[in-house]
C-alpha cells in the first residue's frame, strides 16, 4: 500500500530524514520508536504533505503512485490521514460542521454528490458511540477548550468518520489516561481491517500493548535503523534508546 | 471648480430648498463657515496621517440629486435583512422612499430627520438633542450645514422595541457621480432598547461619495445595538461619522462590518456621562484589491466604574489597505474604569499592510486599561490541518478566516443578521462550504 524508497527531506535546508525506507502493506500495522529529535513526526507530516518540508531525494508510493505532488487535501482524498499530535482549535466551527465539510469535500472529490443529512448524522452517531463521545460535544468548537485527551479521541473520531485507507498515529498516547487509551485504542483496532493499514509513532510501549503492531521501527537521526516485531517495543522499553544509537554510531 | 468650493456655493441653493427662519439653519449656516475655514482633511492632518481622500474627492459629484429615482423591492430585496420583521427607514439617492419604507408612530418615533427638523411636535426633542454632540471636524460640519435627510428614531421611557429597524441608502446611479450627507438622530429614552442596522449600497459602479453623521443618545439605562454593514460597491465611499452619548448605566454596542468599498472610514466616538456605563465597539473587516478601511475610534470615560471593550479584526489581502487608530481618555474623575482594546489583523498578501495605533490617555491612577496589537498571517500548521482531513486551500483558508473573526461575530444578538454576515463573508472568500458557517 505505502512504500517509501530512500526518502531525505528538510525544512528550511536543514536534512531530517536522511534515506527512509519502508513498505507497509494492507493489513499491516507499523510502529514507529525513536528517541526525542529523530524525525518521527516529520515523517509523518510529509507523508501528509506538509508544505514546509521539502523532499530532496527519494519518493513516496501509495498504491503505486507517486504522490510527492499531490497536496495535503489530495492525499487525504487518497485516503491518507494523520492524527496530530497537537490538534488545531477552531473557533466558531463544530465538530460536527467541520467533519461534514471534510466528508463532503472528499465526496466532491471523487465526483459524489453531499452525503445525505439522514446519513451523516447516523454515521455521526455511530462513531461517535464507538469513541464514548458525548452528543453535546459535537456541537462544540473544534478542539477549543478540549483537553489534551478530548483532543485524541477527537482525532480518532474524525479517523472513524473519514475511514482512511492509511491511518498514521502521531503520538496519539501523549496526555490520554489509561481509561481514554483504551477507547482510543479500541477505536483504532475496530477501524482495523485487511484492507486498510496503521503507522503509530510513539515513543513509549504503553500504546502498542492495545494496538498491536506487526512490525516496530526505530527511527534516529532520520533513518530507520532498527526493525523487528513487537518484542524490540518491549526491549526499548526497558533499555532506553542508548544501546540503539551506540550500535548505530559504531 | 473644486469639490469644497462647489459644497460651499452650492449652499446658497441649499437655502433655496429649506427654511431658514428656523434655529436649525442658524446651526447650519454656522457649520458650512466651519467647513468653509478647515476644508477637506488632508494626509498632514494626525488623524488622517494615513488615508487620503484625494483619488475619492476628484470625481464631479452632484450634491444634489436632479431627479426622484424609484427602485423596485424585488431588485433590492437581498440587501434587506427580509426574513425577520423590521421597521424600515429607507432613501433612494438621499430622497426617503416611502415605498420601501415601514415608519412607525406607534409608541415610538421612527421617521424622518425632515420631518423632525420641520414639525413642531419634535421642536424639543431636536433643540434639546440635535447637533449637540457631534464635533465641529470639516466633515461633521459640512453635513451639518446639508442636514436635512436621515433617519430620525426616539424611543420613549421603558419601551423595548422588539423589530429591529433597518436603515437603507441606496444610490441608483442615475447621477454620473453622487454626494449624499445623510444625518440620522437616535434618542433612547430612560431604561428603553432598541436595535439598529444600517447599510448604504450603492446600485451601480459609479461614484458615491457618503459623508453620514449619526448621533445617538442612550438615556439612562437604555440598551442600543447598533449595527452597520459596509460592503459596497467598488466606486463607493463612505465617510461615517458617528457619535454616542451614554448616560448612567447605559450599555451600547456598536458593530462594524467592513467588507467593500472603495474608501471606508469610520469616526466613532463614545462619550460616557454617568457611572457603571458600558461601550462596546467592534469589527470586523476583509477586503483586498485596493480597497481601504480605517477604524478611527475614541472612546471617552469621563465619569468612575465604566467599561469599554473594542475589539477589531482584520483581514487583508492583494493591495489593500487598513487603519486602526484607537483613542481611549480616562479622566482623572473616572476611577476604576475598566478599557479594553484589542486589534488583530492578518495580512494575506505582501502588499496588504496595515497601520495599528493604540492612544491611550490615562489621568486616573486606579484603572485598567489594556491594549494589544498582532499582525500576522493565516497559521500555517492550522491551515495543514484542515487540508488533511480532506478540505481544500480555499475553503480550508476561508474557515480559518472564519474562526479568526468568530469572537465578534458571536456577539452580534439578531441571528438573521448572523446568518447573513456569515454568508457575506463567505460570497468575500469564494466559498461554499456546505454549512451555514
Amino acid at each position: 500500500m505505502l512504500k517509501i524508497n530512500n526518502l531525505h527531506a528538510s525544512v528550511e535546508d536543514k536534512g531530517i530524514l536522511k534515506g527512509i525506507n519502508l513498505e507497509v502493506k494492507a493489513g499491516e500495522v507499523h510502529a514507529i520508536m525513536g528517541p526525542n529529535g529523530s524525525g518521527k513526526s516529520t515523517l509523518a507530516s510529509v507523508i501528509a504533505g506538509k508544505e514546509e518540508y521539502e523532499v530532496k531525494q527519494g519518493e513516496i508510493l501509495l498504491d503505486e503512485e507517486n504522490i510527492d505532488e499531490l497536496a495535503a487535501e489530495e492525499r487525504a482524498h487518497k485516503g491518507i490521514f494523520l492524527s496530530f499530535q497537537y490538534p488545531v482549535e477552531i473557533p466558531g466551527v463544530s465538530v460536527t460542521n467541520f467533519m461534514k465539510t471534510a466528508i463532503n469535500e472528499t465526496r466532491k472529490a471523487k465526483g459524489l454528490g453531499d452525503m445525505p443529512a439522514k446519513d451523516m448524522l447516523k454515521l455521526i452517531r455511530e462513531k461517535s458511540e464507538m469513541l464514548e463521545i458525548d452528543r453535546k460535544f459535537l456541537s462544540r468548537s473544534l478542539n477549543e477548550g478540549f483537553s489534551g485527551g478530548e483532543k485524541k479521541r477527537n482525532e480518532i473520531f474524525q479517523m472513524a468518520m473519514l475511514e482512511p485507507k492509511l491511518a498514521i498515529l502521531d503520538e496519539t498516547d501523549s496526555g490520554l489516561d489509561i481509561d481514554a487509551l483504551r477507547i482510543v485504542a479500541n477505536g483504532v483496532n475496530k477501524l482495523k481491517s485487511k484492507d486498510n493499514a496503521v503507522i503509530v509513532i510513539t515513543h513509549y510501549q504503553r500504546l502498542l500493548d492495545y494496538i498491536v503492531p506487526d512490525f516496530v521501527h526505530v527511527l534516529y537521526n532520520g533513518k530507520i535503523v532498527k526493525s523487528g516485531t513487537k518484542e524490540l517495543a518491549h526491549e526499548l522499553e526497558e533499555k532506553g534508546y542508548d544501546w540503539i544509537k551506540e550500535e548505530v554510531n559504531v | 471648480m473644486d469639490l469644497k468650493e462647489k459644497l460651499v456655493s452650492s449652499f446658497l441653493a441649499f437655502e433655496n430648498r429649506v427654511d431658514v427662519e428656523t434655529p436649525i439653519h442658524d446651526v447650519r449656516s454656522e457649520a458650512i463657515k466651519t467647513f468653509e475655514a478647515k476644508g477637506f482633511p488632508t494626509k498632514k492632518d494626525e488623524d488622517w496621517k494615513y488615508t487620503s481622500l484625494k483619488s475619492v474627492l476628484k470625481s464631479d459629484f452632484s450634491v444634489f440629486p436632479k431627479q426622484e429615482n424609484a427602485i423596485e423591492y424585488t431588485d433590492v430585496k437581498k440587501y434587506f435583512i427580509h426574513d425577520i420583521d423590521s421597521y424600515k427607514i429607507i432613501f433612494i439617492d438621499g430622497k426617503y422612499s416611502s415605498h420601501l419604507s415601514q415608519t412607525t408612530h406607534d409608541g415610538i418615533d421612527v421617521c424622518l430627520m425632515s420631518a423632525a427638523l420641520t414639525k413642531p411636535k419634535y421642536r424639543l426633542v431636536i433643540e434639546n438633542y440635535f447637533n449637540k454632540i457631534a464635533t465641529k471636524d470639516s466633515l461633521s460640519s459640512l453635513n451639518t450645514a446639508f442636514s436635512q435627510e436621515g433617519a430620525y428614531i426616539h424611543i420613549p421611557k421603558n419601551k423595548l422595541v422588539e423589530k429591529p429597524i433597518q436603515i437603507l441608502h441606496f444610490s441608483t446611479g442615475n447621477e454620473a457621480a453622487l454626494m449624499l450627507q445623510p444625518r440620522n438622530l437616535v434618542v433612547v429614552d430612560e431604561n428603553a432598547h432598541v436595535q439598529i442596522i444600517e447599510r448604504h449600497q450603492s446600485l451601480t459602479d459609479n461614484p458615491v461619495l457618503t459623508n453620514s453623521v449619526t448621533e445617538i443618545f442612550a438615556n439612562k439605562r437604555a440598551i442600543v445595538d447598533y449595527y452597520k454593514i459596509q460592503n459596497d460597491n467598488k466606486n463607493a465611499s463612505l465617510i461615517d461619522n458617528t457619535f454616542i452619548n451614554q448616560k448612567r448605566e447605559s450599555h451600547v454596542s456598536v458593530h462594524t462590518f467592513s467588507f467593500g468599498g472603495q474608501l471606508t472610514r469610520n469616526n466613532l466616538n463614545f462619550y460616557q456621562n454617568g457611572e457603571r456605563i458600558d461601550s462596546t465597539m467592534k469589527g470586523i473587516t476583509i477586503i483586498g484589491e485596493k480597497q481601504h478601511v480605517d477604524h478611527n475610534t475614541l472612546v471617552h470615560h469621563i465619569e468612575p466604574n465604566c467599561e469599554s471593550h473594542q475589539d477589531y479584526k482584520g483581514i487583508f489581502g492583494d493591495n489593500a489597505t487598513g487603519v486602526f487608530n484607537g483613542k481611549v481618555v480616562v479622566e482623572k474623575e473616572a476611577q476604576k474604569t475598566n478599557a479594553f482594546q484589542a486589534n488583530n489583523n492578518i495580512l494575506l498578501s505582501d502588499k496588504a499592510s496595515i497601520n495599528t495605533k493604540p492612544q491611550l490617555e490615562i489621568f486616573a491612577d486606579d484603572v485598567k486599561c489594556s491594549h494589544g496589537c498582532t499582525i500576522g498571517q493565516l497559521d500555517e500548521s492550522a491551515m495543514f490541518y484542515m487540508r488533511s482531513r480532506g478540505i481544500p486551500q480555499k475553503e480550508a483558508k476561508a474557515l480559518l478566516m472564519y474562526a479568526f473573526s468568530n469572537n465578534v461575530l458571536s456577539s452580534v444578538k439578531i441571528p438573521e443578521l448572523k446568518q447573513r454576515i456569515t454568508k457575506i463573508i463567505a460570497t468575500k472568500l469564494g466559498v461554499n462550504i456546505g454549512f451555514d458557517l
